[in-house]
């Protein structure tokens, strides 16, 4: 980038800003390209961090907007929590937790809600952990096959990017003690509790167990484990977050108060 | 080179300005619609997956 030192001073008058004159040097068009080259791997970053990005969530947010829909209206549901439902202090019975069977490969089986993520958060979870998954314009969360299904004693495992493709879990170190986790299948919206975050490294796969790291124990109670990279914009460890499950209502009873309110605007943009 | 394509472009400072951020918009259109999905497919290797 020396062009100026070697130029002689014989510009042309006004206009060409101090560059060289026609006269071309290797090293100074090598320069240009190394230049070009390195702004390419940034709008490269630039696109996959945030332009791509934020298209894809808003792809995934959109899609499973109407798989939630569909459920709502195939079962001819309530947009709003049912009188009865809406006391959070009186617990409402509605008979045991149904447990779904695992769909095929890539099959939608559930759409995942996380206030802490945003007040227009919702992704859809697929079955398996693939990239078909992870980086599709209409998924971005899979379920881990060899866990078990929402509802069910033991671990209902889901992965999702943490940035690009949607960043599914982009917020995920946000959560705090207490934090809703909604599920809405076909039967229902299972609510979990966020319990705790670990930091592992990424051939810890024990955190799928039943009873997370104890691969041996019986799982008594039904947990959700969310597992998505560390630190963000890195893949050097996972960031592991835990739910407990607290209880489940059928779609008739209308959605969890604190997701009513989305609920119900999904169905309006819809 | 860059200096090559602002003396092969016509007309007087604004038009050739105004040219140049006409050819960067197409230029980075293009490379966001074609080449930079092409380019993840090659270079995707981020996994959000424990247990592998």
């Amino acid at each position: 980038m020396s062009e100026a030192a070697e130029t002689p001073r014989t510009r042309r008058p006004g206009r060409d800003r101090g560059r060289a004159r026609p006269r071309v040097s290797v090293a100074g068009v090598l320069g240009e390209l190394l230049v070009t080259a390195g702004v390419l791997v940034l709008l490269f970053l630039a696109w996959q961090l945030w332009w791509n990005d934020a298209i894809m969530a808003n792809q995934q947010k959109s899609s499973a907007a109407s798989q939630s829909q569909e459920w709502i209206a195939q079962a001819g549901a309530p947009l709003a929590p049912q009188p009865d439902a809406a006391d959070p202090e009186v617990p409402v019975d509605f008979g045991p937790t149904p447990v779904a069977e695992a769909p095929e490969h890539g099959q939608i089986l559930g759409v995942l809600y996380v206030p802490r993520f945003g007040p227009e958060y919702a992704r859809n979870i697929a079955e398996g952990t693939t990239l078909d998954v992870l980086n599709s314009m209409y998924l971005g969360v899979g379920r881990y096959d060899n866990t078990q299904m929402p509802g069910e004693p033991g671990n209902f495992a889901v992965a999702a990017h943490r940035s690009a493709w949607g960043g599914g879990m982009h917020l995920v170190n946000e959560l705090q003690l207490g934090d809703a986790i909604y599920v809405q299948t076909a039967d229902g919206y299972y609510t979990y509790r966020f319990r705790n975050h670990e930091y592992v490294q990424p051939s810890a796969g024990d955190v799928l167990a039943p009873v997370p790291r104890l691969p041996e124990a019986a799982p008594v109670e039904a947990i959700i484990t969310l597992t998505t990279c560390n630190p963000l914009y890195s893949t050097d460890e996972r960031i592991i977050s835990y739910g407990v499950f607290e209880s489940w209502q059928p779609l008739s009873a209308g959605p969890p108060a604190e997701i009513a309110a989305q609920v119900a605007a999904q169905v309006q943009e819809g | 080179m860059y200096g090559a394509l602002w003396r092969v472009l016509p007309g007087p400072v604004w038009l050739r300005i105004l040219l140049l951020l006409v050819l960067l918009t197409a230029a980075i259109y293009s490379l966001a619609t074609w080449v930079f999905p092409w380019v993840e497919t090659l270079i995707n290797n981020q996994e959000a997956t424990v247990g592998t």
